[in-house]
């Protein structure tokens, strides 16, 4: 359950590039997760609200992009995704292979409302 | 509404400090290692062996991590062997900072070989660099032979695999070559050594491998 860890990374980010005083203009958080990062999107989503829950930024919605775990084949050259994060080709049965996605684990942007929108 | 764009990697203040413990480890001329594992899989007796072998040998030290508790760093220091303790207090895995924090507390001058014992647990120090040289990643007999194809991040991520508990082969299911099998299918340049730490087995070998490495930092 190293996902609580993840989250104060992320918050921390973000706090850098928002001013505390601007905390509640907070309106998503997007991050890219690969399917092979070893972290638990819904053990993310629950920590996040956990940890904004009775802060200015409660309410704030965590997006996450899931990256494809892919890997290449240096036998046959080709490329294959596969779900299970199996370090094989699914063409040749190769394990002669290289990883090329699936282990992001990025901030890509923050969403804010503008006044007007915290308004209404 | 507006967007601003971050794009920067979440962990990237913990590879910033793991960095940090890496050059603090180079001008120290330190091969440390990150040893990884399941809980009970024997990482502590392991070291234990290491120790008693190696400590004549070469300038060693520990740094034990484990959820509660400095048992494991008491079983070290009553080798003779310098070992600083964290607590993580809940905490599933070490972290640079931690490390970088307990380094503080050891006399680093003469030291030849760092081993971090890592808290008990295949997922999440998969994740989190602590400035080692080599990750090495403890698969006993006891937890079946499909351990690496469960958590293939961990068996990814480390160069060195030790195979725990040899002696009890004969009266667990597990078949060695199908543990090994899986393991390179997951990690093809995964080099491995086979220890047991009740009859010594294999521990020749693994600190030889140790010293060798040690030697040359």
């Amino acid at each position: 359950m190293h996902e609580l860890s993840i989250v104060q990374n992320i918050l921390e980010m973000v706090r850098e590039h928002l001013p505390s005083e601007a905390s509640r203009h907070l309106k998503s958080v997007r991050i890219r997760v690969g399917d092979g990062a070893g972290v638990v999107k819904d053990s993310l989503e629950f920590c996040f609200n956990a940890v904004i829950s009775e802060t200015p930024m409660q309410g704030a919605v965590l997006e996450i992009e899931p990256v494809p775990f892919v890997v290449k084949c240096n036998s046959c050259g080709k490329t294959s995704a596969n779900e299970s994060g199996v370090f094989l080709c699914l063409f040749c049965g190769g394990n002669d292979v290289i990883m090329v996605s699936g282990n992001e684990l990025h901030v890509t942007a923050i969403e804010l409302f503008d006044e007007k929108e915290l308004m209404v | 509404m507006s967007v601003i764009t971050i794009e920067r990697k979440i962990l990237e203040k913990n590879d910033e400090v793991a960095g940090q413990n890496r050059d603090i480890f180079l001008r120290h001329g330190i091969f440390a290692i990150n040893i990884v594992s399941s809980p009970g899989s024997g990482k502590t007796s392991l070291l234990e062996r290491t120790l008693t072998h190696l400590k004549k040998k070469l300038e060693v030290a520990v740094i034990e991590g484990d959820v509660q508790t400095d048992l494991d760093a008491q079983r070290i220091s009553a080798l003779g062997v310098p070992a600083v303790q964290i607590v993580t207090k809940g905490g599933c895995h070490l972290e640079a900072s931690l490390v970088k924090e307990a380094l503080a507390s050891v006399d680093l001058s003469g030291v030849q070989l760092l081993i971090i014992e890592n808290v008990g647990n295949l997922v999440c120090p998969a994740n989190y660099d602590l400035g080692e040289a080599v990750k090495v990643v403890v698969a006993s007999v006891t937890e079946g032979d499909d351990k690496p194809l469960k958590y293939p991040t961990m068996f990814r991520n480390a160069s060195v695999m030790v195979i725990n508990k040899v002696d009890l082969l004969p009266y667990v299911t597990c078949k060695i070559d199908v543990l090994k099998r899986n393991a390179l299918s997951v990690n093809p340049s995964l080099k491995v050594f086979e220890t047991s730490c009740v009859t010594n087995a294999g521990i020749a070998e693994w600190c030889d491998w140790l010293q060798k490495n040690a030697s040359k930092e």
